[in-house]
């Protein structure tokens, strides 16, 4: 299994792939500390905004580092989609119709060890990556508000999890899908989740029954989505009063805290994902 | 002696397509079987279910002694497919270390120079799979199928991309094998080649053995040619046991005989009364 990811790993490295994505994150890290630099600089950070006719007063500071530290962890979540699809989408049928993954598979290591080991490889350098960026994109936002999320580790290994799912969802449907099928699949489910999440958020605000209920199923059934949105969560998770009600409206503002039982469920969800792809994959002719 | 592959009854249908329809097919241990059919005759099935890469539909399939499939028969043979990539980005080297290490071979070093001066790439050591002509990937993919010192060899159309010069490496690497008491099965289109190295042929046909045995048991006698001085004679419906009796009555007619040659039927002629002469 070790050798397998071992393998998956090298290939990422002497391909390249890794250091095309590393190349674009620094760009997309770059960009983000202009845009936040500039835009805090149109705003007065001591400022106690007064909305609506009661005067109720927003923490300006915090609305923005918040909201913008929302979208730098939604651009985490996103490339780290694509590197969960660039490693995985083509595990089984599409290195299966290329002819790699015969010599591999007639070994003594044996189809379950691949999987395993594919899904370590997968696993790893995402989470890698994940830390990596959301740690930059942090220390950005702090060089330039001097703001800290209420959690720093929390939302960093929910987005992590977030990811690792999205591996496990690729590798689930390498086996059944062809390498172009499964990496277009996996992307919609990915969008899916992010539309459902909206959805929950527009529910929040208008107060929708209908809407919350279908974020909170699509949640289940894509547990990636309410690790997201319980990371967004966490980042302001002690913010109180109005300027967390702001927040909540907003698309980063992560208004539904997922509870206690998304640990144990998504770890049941990855092992359902984990019996579904080996039984899938002991069945196919290769 | 020991078997080193056998399949019994062994059928496989892919949905209403029958592919194989109860073959029976052994391979000893130290013997070459070639494996001819025209395109779509099972040939490629059979190796996969042997190799444990497809399930079979109905019989069995046992290489050395363990089910095919199984852990210990993965760890007992060794297989180069028909269609096959290796990663671009590795060199000969790495890939052969690669398989090393999911065969858990301790050879090491030794092992992967041996094998890379065996299918004559001791130069291209270094040299990465995408610098490779396809020739030089197929050997390698040779190579590649030995590392672990596998018992049981299952070679799919080993020397479709090869030179001459390639076949010739190849077969002589077959008759090493050979020596050394590794069992092949070996799926060719090759006619020339299996003949030339095979102990043993099985043809099969729409999925089922229509022919087996050795070249010179499967071949028909074409009667017997003998040069005279007045030129060649041929004698209709005689074998190697007339050949006395046809030379002694030539020499008492006053003939000068200066050859003789038993004619019998060539693998290719064996094949295609097999087959139907369905072509490949």
């Amino acid at each position: 299994m070790l050798v397998i990811a071992s393998y998956a790993l090298q290939e990422s490295l002497r391909r390249k792939v890794l250091l095309i994505v590393l190349i674009l994150t620094a760009a997309f890290l770059g960009l983000y500390g202009f845009g936040i630099y500039k835009a805090y600089e149109t705003i007065d950070p001591n400022s106690r905004e007064a909305i609506g006719p009661s005067s109720v007063l927003i923490d300006t500071r915090i609305l923005f580092s918040a909201t913008l530290f929302g979208l730098s962890m939604f651009g985490v979540l996103f490339l780290a989609t694509v590197l969960a699809i660039f490693f995985t989408h083509a595990v089984v049928r599409g290195d299966a119709e290329r002819g790699l993954l015969q010599p591999l598979v007639v070994r003594p290591v044996g189809r379950t060890s691949v999987l395993a080991g594919r899904f370590l490889a997968g696993a790893f350098a995402c989470s890698l990556y994940v830390a990596v960026v959301y740690a930059g994109g942090l220390l950005i936002t702090h060089a330039v508000t001097g703001w800290w999320p209420d959690r720093i580790v929390l939302p960093a290994v929910e987005l992590a999890g977030a990811v690792i799912v999205l591996v496990a969802l690729s590798l689930v449907g390498s086996v059944f899908l062809s390498a172009i099928a499964n990496g277009i699949a996996i992307f919609m489910v990915f969008g899916a989740g992010l539309v459902a999440g909206l959805l929950g958020q527009i529910g929040e605000a208008l107060d929708s029954d209908s809407l919350k209920t279908i974020a909170k199923v699509s949640s289940w059934v894509l547990p990636f989505e309410a690790l997201y949105q319980d990371a967004l969560n966490a980042i302001t998770a002690e913010t109180e009063g109005f300027t967390k009600a702001a927040l909540s409206l907003g698309p980063f503002g992560g208004a539904q805290a997922a509870g206690i039982s998304l640990a144990p469920y998504v770890l049941g969800y990855l092992a359902a994902l984990a019996l579904l792809a080996v039984a899938g994959f002991s069945r196919r002719d290769l | 002696m020991t078997v080193a592959f056998s399949a019994q009854a062994l059928a496989k249908h892919y949905g209403s397509v029958r592919a194989l329809a109860g073959v029976d097919v052994t391979v000893d241990e130290g013997e070459l079987v070639g494996l001819l059919g025209p395109n779509g005759a099972g040939k490629s099935t059979l190796v996969k279910i042997g190799c444990g890469l497809v399930r079979p539909s109905g019989g069995s399939a046992v290489v050395c002694g363990a089910r095919a499939g199984s852990r210990e028969a993965r760890a007992a043979m060794g297989y180069l497919a028909e269609l096959f990539r290796f990663p671009g980005w590795c060199s000969a080297d790495e890939l052969l270390e690669l398989h090393q290490r999911l065969a858990g071979s301790t050879g090491g070093e030794p092992e992967r120079t041996e094998l890379l001066e065996l299918v004559g790439l001791s130069d291209a050591r270094g040299r990465h799979v995408e610098d490779m002509s396809k020739g030089m990937q197929q050997r390698l993919g040779i190579a590649q199928a030995l590392v672990g010192t596998p018992r049981m060899l299952f070679l799919d159309e080993p020397t479709s991309a090869l030179d001459p010069a390639g076949r010739r490496t190849v077969r002589g690497l077959l008759e090493e094998l050979r020596r050394r008491g590794v069992a092949v099965l070996l799926n060719s289109h090759l006619l020339s080649e299996v003949e030339l190295v095979c102990d043993r042929v099985v043809i099969i046909h729409r999925g089922e053995v229509v022919a087996a045995g050795r070249p010179q048991e499967l071949a028909k006698p074409r009667g017997v040619e003998i040069d005279l001085e007045g030129g060649t004679r041929h004698f209709e419906g005689t074998g190697r046991e007339d050949v006395p009796r046809i030379v002694a009555d030539l020499v008492a007619a006053d003939e000068k005989v200066y050859g003789v040659r038993v004619l019998t039927s060539t693998l290719e002629e064996i094949y295609l009364e097999a087959v139907e002469g369905e072509s490949s």
